[in-house]
């Protein structure tokens, strides 16, 4: 029979911590490298549709970001559950729009000034309606470079 | 010291996002100004796709009930139009850089919807459109030279771009028994 037989005394040594701080720190530059600040709490339910065309929004801050959708349940006291418009931190009007991107444009150099992106983040069951009514809004404030938030997947299971 | 740097990598988890935005690019048309003549010069019947989604969710191309899943497959042969039909669109010879004199076709694809549409069939909709011409372009940028469309540089880009141009354009919308 094999037997363990304890030869000597060892003890355990504890594990050194000194580079722990090191390895924290990585982790944390590495976040703050590959993570933007978020900017607007979402006030509406977004389920934006699949596609598998879309293309990676690259820069970010020529990007104005337009929410459409049901109110959270939270606002539905308030704000009803029709689908309402979310400009920044509150819900707004069709007319506010206009104001909206001329702000935002305002805040660009001149030089991205007519780079300016505004990004549609819209409910997949939204009706066309409300959309149509926003495109014209951007089109009266030229607005014109528009993405259509969507998830990328490799292939459209069901669009019903 | 270790500490100090949980608590920032704590702080950073909890106040940034990592998600990166994806989405379908379109280019909106300017608003036609009222004072200068409109452009008379219909686009001849022939070279239209006409596309129509309904308040059901229903889709119409060229007036005809589709299926969803044929839609990209219309659209590839309407834009590339291999046997030359007359009643699929022309092909006009135009010079462009890389390619030379080249039979380009005149395609264009409109795309309609009703007040009643569901946003995310109308985009699934836009996207199988997207993708049919994208992936003509691929084709021809492979063929032409030797590599995937998206790796080519801006200049050939544009140039395969000029090769298909097909617009996809959102008709002015109409309001119909509001």
């Amino acid at each position: 029979m094999a037997r363990f037989v304890k030869t000597g005394t060892k003890t355990v040594k504890a594990i050194s911590t000194s580079s722990l701080p090191d390895i924290v720190f990585m982790i944390l530059f590495f976040f703050m490298a590959v993570t933007t600040m978020r900017e607007t709490d979402v006030m509406v339910t977004v389920r934006i549709p699949d596609a598998t065309e879309g293309k990676v929004l690259e820069k970010k801050s020529l990007a104005s970001f337009i929410y459409i959708g049901e109110p959270l349940e939270a606002f539905q006291a308030l704000y009803g559950n029709e689908p309402k418009i979310q400009l920044n931190d509150s819900f707004k009007e069709l007319a506010d729009i206009q104001d909206f991107i001329a702000q935002e444009r305002e805040q660009l150099n001149e030089a991205d000034k007519t780079k300016m992106l505004v990004v549609l983040k819209i409910d997949r069951d939204t009706r066309m309606g409300v959309v149509t009514d926003v495109k014209q809004a951007l089109r009266r404030a030229s607005a014109l470079k528009i993405m259509y938030a969507n998830t990328n997947v490799d292939k459209i299971t069901s669009v019903y | 010291m270790a500490d100090i740097a949980f608590l920032l990598l704590i702080f950073f988890l909890a106040a940034t996002t990592m998600d990166s935005d994806t989405g379908l690019m379109r280019q909106l048309p300017a608003i036609p100004d009222p004072n200068v003549p409109q452009d008379v010069n219909k686009i001849n019947d022939r070279n239209i796709l006409e596309v129509k989604v309904n308040k059901d969710n229903l889709l119409l191309v060229e007036g005809q009930l589709t299926q969803f899943n044929q839609l990209r497959e219309i659209a590839h042969n309407f834009i590339l139009n291999p046997n030359d039909e007359p009643s699929m669109p022309e092909k006009e010879v135009v010079n462009i850089p890389y390619f030379g004199n080249v039979a380009v076709t005149k395609a264009v694809i409109s795309l309609q919807n009703d007040i009643g549409t569901k946003y995310g069939v109308y985009i699934a909709v836009q996207n199988e459109l997207i993708a049919a011409r994208a992936k003509l372009r691929d084709d021809v940028a492979r063929q032409e030279f030797g590599i995937a469309y998206e790796k080519l540089d801006e200049d050939r880009k544009a140039a395969v771009d000029d090769y298909y141009k097909v617009p996809i354009s959102e008709a002015e919308p109409k309001r119909i028994g509001e």
